[in-house]
């Protein structure tokens, strides 16, 4: 067999869709990550921890009968408090960006022993109605979990960009990220704005969270395994922007998954890093 | 007055140092019987942390059951068990550490083929009997005084496809054209590229073969590469949940596999995915007779399902790992029990000279790399429950392989 066949029709259009279904999910779970970074100078790490905590709660939510999407109104409340309070704390400690990543680091692994002692290591599926449903458009089959978290993604990215864009909020939180003692002598409350924001991150990181838990096996180990490619999205995206990491997530989900349907799957992981390599070489501004 | 009363008290005192010492002198012996301490790693947390948590099981109930024996020679085991997080570098430093500071007496392996080689390193370096769970590649197991309780045999890249296009040759409709799907874990891209020797030998043709990194998420557009490829039987070198995602990914498309083979899947999450019908596997052990028949494998299996099931893990019921774990433990205990002693080099060479009875069966280490039969069986998934259907003289009730 050698190692690049050409793709039928039906594989390669299948394959763009699948891409673009992953690519939502690198969008929706680097929106808040891309925030974070990007306006609080807050490298965090646990994000992905919070991700994976709230997909574990939607998961126990929805094995208790609830249906998962109902999940959110209460997984999102306590994931925005629970970002607050860390932003909280990193503003009592005055941690600097570097420690942040430390921090939430460790945070990370507690977080990870947190779901292993609840749930224990053993690979946990939801099972809900969603799971079930598909439809096929032309030869293209369309499932329907994947859907909504790209309807989500689109939607709350657009909403994000659009608060960000256009409303006092938004110009007051750029502001800061722009200059932060010129901002507050304008009068930008940065500390109840950072709160705001924070505590916005962790909420979007616990949606990521449920359209997580609605498409993939859960695991508490996995989430290493999507710190780096989203990390590539965030910063391929540009920090601190609401677009970028959902269309720079789909530009990797789909050339990961056309990699795959034209060489061998194993090719994929490197389609992300050498976008983020061209990226940083040919745009080095990108990501500051 | 004094001097007769504080000799009076004196001599009560004594009295009564003499009473309590006569009591207490029993307790005080079995103190004196030091445990026997067996040191050990498992990937209590990391990607291997699920399989790892069946082996931390199993070696409680062992102890358990040791300790209720009488220990070793007579003397109370303790084990000490330390995370090595899934990092066969971070194996090696605590092996290293069981050996230099923890001082214990002796050492048992981790699970998984590359913690193994980190730990077998170690004991090479002490002189140390290791007696290990799962090693998937027996060329890789050089020291003399290593012991597999997996009981692959010494090639089992050769023998273990070649029993399981053996059942698909008896089932009902052997195939003729092959997918190759696989991860690139070591131990499992090394079965595969013998399966795919042992296809090309048996005249099969492969209409795919595709790779991917462990940790790999995204299974649709390798699903969508299987169903293009129109085979009779897909080969899944999976390891851990892959299989799951597979199928899941599959499911999507509207496809399924005709009969397909999942080579080390976790076996619980798989066995309870509906689109695992008629799914392959490969065993050296099944929660039913025959298996259940060997000596203690009836107790173990209940014992095991009551605290898998109090632990919550997705499949209480024994199977290669639980088995290959028990077992490991059998060896070592075999071994001291046998020379009466906890010396390395003399339990090694008992171990070498002698079979030992396992759950497994008799096992004897006097191959290659220590290894010796291939007792690997297949197995298949049927009405919800692993089956095993081949070789004949194992099945339980006339089992037999189904082809859709």
């Amino acid at each position: 067999m050698s190692a690049f066949t050409l793709p039928s029709a039906s594989l390669l259009s299948q394959s763009v869709l699948s891409g673009i279904f992953v690519g939502a999910l690198y969008g929706l779970m680097g929106l808040g990550l891309s925030l974070s970074w990007g306006l609080l100078r807050l490298i965090n790490l646990a994000h992905f921890a919070f991700a994976f905590l709230a997909a574990y709660l939607c998961y126990e939510l929805a094995s208790r009968g609830l249906d998962p999407l109902l999940t959110l109104a209460a997984i999102v409340p306590l994931f925005f408090a629970i970002g607050a309070g860390l932003q909280g704390l990193v503003a009592r400690f005055a941690i600097t960006p570097f420690n942040s990543l430390l921090l939430t680091f460790g945070l990370t692994g507690l977080v990870e022993a947190l779901i292993q002692s609840v749930w224990t290591a053993d690979f946990r599926k939801l099972e809900s109605s969603y799971a079930e449903q598909k439809f096929k458009v032309g030869t293209l089959f369309v499932p329907v979990p994947e859907l909504i978290t790209l309807v989500l993604a689109v939607a709350i990215s657009v909403a994000v960009w659009a608060v960000l864009r256009h409303t006092d909020l938004g110009r007051a939180l750029r502001a800061a990220a722009e200059d932060a003692p010129i901002a507050a002598a304008f009068g930008v409350n940065q500390k109840a704005n950072a709160l705001l924001l924070a505590g916005t991150c962790a909420a979007l990181a616990s949606i990521a969270g449920v359209c997580l838990a609605l498409s993939f096996t859960l695991a508490p180990s996995q989430i290493y395994a999507w710190i780096g490619v989203v990390f590539a999205a965030v910063m391929l995206g540009g920090l601190g922007r609401a677009l970028g990491p959902l269309v720079a997530g789909t530009l990797i989900g789909v050339s990961e998954a056309v990699t795959m349907a034209v060489t061998a799957p194993s090719w994929a992981p490197m389609v992300s890093f050498t976008l983020l390599i061209v990226v940083l070489v040919l745009r080095p501004g990108r990501a500051a | 007055m004094k001097t007769f009363r504080s000799t009076r008290r004196g001599a009560l005192v004594a009295a009564l140092a003499t009473v309590l010492g006569a009591i207490a002198l029993p307790a005080a012996t079995q103190t004196a019987a030091a445990p026997v301490r067996i040191g050990s790693t498992l990937a209590l947390t990391g990607p291997l942390s699920a399989t790892a948590q069946i082996h931390r099981i199993v070696g409680e109930i062992y102890v358990e059951q040791l300790n209720k024996r009488g220990g070793l020679l007579g003397r109370p085991v303790e084990w000490i068990v330390k995370d090595d997080q899934s990092k066969p570098d971070l194996a090696r430093t605590l092996y290293e550490q069981l050996v230099t500071a923890d001082k214990v007496d002796l050492l048992i392996g981790p699970y998984a083929t590359g913690a193994i080689l980190s730990a077998m390193g170690v004991a090479q370096r002490y002189n140390k009997v290791l007696v290990h769970h799962t090693l998937g590649i027996p060329a890789l197991a050089k020291y003399d005084m290593q012991f597999p309780a997996w009981s692959l045999g010494s090639d089992p890249a050769t023998t273990v496809p070649n029993t399981i296009f053996d059942a698909l040759a008896a089932g009902p409709k052997p195939p003729k054209t092959v997918a190759v799907v696989t991860n690139k874990f070591p131990s499992i891209q090394f079965m595969t590229a013998g399966a795919r020797e042992v296809m090309k030998k048996r005249g099969l043709t492969e209409v795919l073969f595709l790779e991917w990194d462990f940790g790999n998420r995204d299974f649709g557009p390798i699903a969508n590469r299987v169903k293009d490829a129109k085979p009779d039987f897909v080969w899944v070198g999976a390891i851990g949940l892959d299989g799951n995602l597979l199928l899941d990914a599959m499911k999507k498309l509207d496809y399924v596999p005709p009969q397909h083979f999942y080579l080390y899947p976790a076996p619980g999450p798989l066995v309870s995915l509906p689109e695992a019908k008629n799914a392959l596997s490969v065993t050296i052990f099944e929660d039913q007779p025959p298996f259940t028949s060997a000596p203690g494998a009836a107790e173990f299996v209940k014992l095991y399902r009551e605290r898998a099931t109090k632990a919550g893990l997705a499949d209480p019921s024994v199977e290669t790992q639980a088995a290959a774990s028990y077992t490991a433990w059998q060896i070592l205990e075999a071994g001291v029990v046998a020379t009466k002693s906890l010396d390395d080099k003399a339990i090694a060479t008992w171990l070498k000279a002698n079979k030992v009875d396992t759950l497994q069966g008799k096992l004897r280490f006097d191959g290659l790399g220590n290894f010796g039969d291939d007792l690997m069986r297949v197995k298949q998934v049927q009405n919800g429950h692993w089956v095993v259907v081949w070789p004949k003289e194992v099945t339980s009730g006339g089992a037999k392989l189904i082809a859709p």
